[in-house]
């Protein structure tokens, strides 16, 4: 059990869990139970015939095809727009948050930062549901505004679920700085709103960096809330791939689903520039280290 | 230290105005008039009429119902379970990687999770369908079989037939735990990541193996996390509407596709707005049962340290 399984023939540490077969093999089935079904897609997105297991020969014309589909090019734009929007304003209004219940005391402070928290854990269903309705019923969105306005329904709603996420990840940043610079820039004369945009604000860059890619993220993953938000002309990426692909296998939503994930590896590793390792963790109930 | 609001009152409100707004109007609202509605009539087509009556709930109580309910617990706890055992060993890899390894597993582990949800499901349906991967590659076994038997004089198999992967349970919970894994690898890594190991070389060097050492040291220790792990698969996963609405068929729906079906085809947006708000009833009291296990944890910790 305990022999080695490397070329160096160094028996394995008792902790050095990796070098030992019995993980090594469970770590390969799970990379094949996670990967095996998005690169068999990947792979025969480029076939040449309407097949997903047969290879036939290399080709384009399923990617020829989604880009010359107006529908799906259109709601691939929508999407992107869309994510743009909310996580513009994610940002800003999630930095908020955890400034002010980083920076005060305040009555109510519990009330705000468990309600903060409300949108991260109520099911997405429950929120889609409460969009429809707000929109139908206390705030109709009209339907012959001009593009980009007539997303704002959308908008609003992936800001609402986004912003908290935000606000987690400025918080885990503000835990470490000193609050004797914000002091010190107001001793020298700085005004509060002086002192918070030119110490505070540039030290949690890093966190706007890396809470901007996980709103952006969520926005364009959303299928559930948008479902019950989209009208018939404001179709986003993943609820027209839904309307494609809900009862057969297009491979044009291959060749598009392949480019949406190549976008997804990119902004990936961009976090990973910009965060490190703790990127691909932000916001989703793990505590930062840094 | 924090500042009292008094002391900075307009940079106070220009900083809390416009998170507080959007999470009252935005948020607090539309779930507001949701819970509102669980208390109303349908009048006529489009009206809804408040009436406070508790029968949306009563409906929602009836043998039918909790069927879906108990059906959707039960699903979502087996890929709990499932995200758990097939996890554990994953995190535990991870954890005791060394520094360049550990960066690398973590991103195998979270790149299909930063993966559009519809896409991956997408991507499971079609190797799960009749003509898909796991079809082909099961046929051509079968095949292969049956022309070695007939090789060697035997009956040859009957002809193959496409197993019926999908538009069932075990379908659901198989795309459930496809989509949620990295959910429970991440907690468990992070709790892992922070246990003292010299526990665990005590262990150990005192002649416990290793599986033993697992569930009498690691697991213990661990147990906030698989908590947190717990909560965070099974609270996505009791709500998940897109899994199985797309490998379940109509055959293995859960309480989400229940409720987009009162909204979007039954049109009974009162009895669906009960339905929500047991859900997200069911969702508080998962948050709150975590947060009073994981305080006492951390009680027996500090007791543990004290003494």
């Amino acid at each position: 059990m305990t022999k080695a399984v490397t070329h160096k023939h160094v028996p394995p540490g008792p902790l050095e869990y990796l070098r030992r077969w019995p993980i090594q093999a469970w770590l390969v089935a799970v990379t094949l139970f996670l990967y095996v079904p998005l690169l068999s897609m990947m792979v025969f997105s480029f076939n040449d015939i309407k097949d997903t297991v047969v290879w036939h020969g290399f080709s384009l014309k399923y990617y020829d095809k989604a880009i010359h589909d107006d529908d799906l090019i259109q709601a691939f734009g929508n999407s992107l727009t869309i994510a743009l929007l909310s996580t513009i304003i994610s940002v800003v209004i999630g930095a908020m948050a955890a400034i002010v219940l980083w920076r005060f005391r305040f009555p109510g402070k519990t009330a705000f930062d468990g309600a903060l928290s409300i949108p991260i854990v109520v099911p997405e269903i429950c929120m889609g549901v409460g969009m429809l309705v707000f929109f139908a019923k206390v705030l109709p969105w009209p339907g012959n505004l001009p593009w980009p306005l007539s997303l704002g329904n959308i908008i609003i709603a992936h800001v609402s679920f986004s912003f908290p996420f935000v606000a987690v990840v400025v918080r885990a940043r503000l835990a470490s700085f000193n609050r004797e610079l914000e002091e010190a820039a107001k001793d020298l004369g700085a005004s509060d709103y002086r002192a918070m945009m030119d110490v505070v604000v540039p030290h949690i860059g890093p966190s706007l960096v890396a809470g901007a890619l996980l709103a952006f993220t969520l926005s364009l993953d959303d299928f559930v809330i948008t479902f019950f938000t989209a009208g018939p002309d404001t179709v986003t990426f993943p609820v027209k791939v839904y309307s494609m692909v809900r009862f057969s296998v297009t491979p044009e939503v291959n060749a598009a689903s392949t480019i949406l994930i190549a976008i997804t590896v990119l902004m990936t590793f961009l976090a990973l520039r910009f965060q490190g390792k703790s990127a691909l963790t932000a916001g989703h109930g793990v505590p930062d280290h840094t | 230290m924090e500042q009292s609001w008094r002391q900075a009152r307009s940079l106070f409100f220009s900083v809390l105005g416009a998170p507080l707004f959007w999470l009252v109007a935005f948020f607090m609202v539309p779930l507001g008039v949701v819970w509102l509605y669980s208390f109303g009539e349908n009048r006529g087509l489009i009206d809804i009429a408040f009436t406070g009556t508790w029968a949306n709930y009563a409906h929602a109580f009836t043998p039918l119902y909790l069927g879906i309910f108990w059906k959707s617990m039960w699903i979502a706890g087996l890929t709990t379970f499932l995200c758990l055992v097939i996890g554990f060993p994953v995190a535990l890899a991870i954890t005791f990687a060394p520094e360049k390894a550990k960066a690398w597993l973590l991103l195998l582990v979270m790149l299909p999770f930063w993966t559009n949800l519809l896409v991956r499901t997408y991507a499971l349906m079609s190797i799960m369908g009749a003509q898909g991967l796991i079809n082909n590659i099961a046929g051509f076994a079968w095949n292969g079989a049956s022309g070695l038997m007939a090789h060697m004089g035997l009956h040859a198999l009957p002809d193959f037939q496409p197993m019926q992967l999908m538009y069932n349970n075990n379908a659901v919970v198989l795309g459930l735990v496809f989509v949620n894994l990295p959910f429970m690898i991440l907690p468990l890594y992070s709790t892992l990541d922070r246990m003292d190991r010299s526990l665990l070389e005590a262990s150990l060097d005192l002649g416990a193996g290793h599986i033993q050492t697992l569930f009498n040291v690691v697991v213990p220790m661990a147990s906030a996390g698989i908590g947190s792990g717990i909560l965070i698969t099974f609270i996505p996963a009791l709500g998940s509407y897109l899994t199985p609405d797309m490998l379940g068929g109509s055959g293995a729906q859960m309480i989400a596709n229940v409720i987009e079906n009162q909204f979007k085809g039954a049109n009974n947006w009162p009895f669906g707005a009960a339905l929500s708000f047991i859900l997200v009833y069911m969702t508080f009291i998962g948050v709150a049962l975590q947060g009073v296990l994981e305080g006492q944890a951390r009680k027996r910790e500090a007791q543990g340290r004290a003494a």
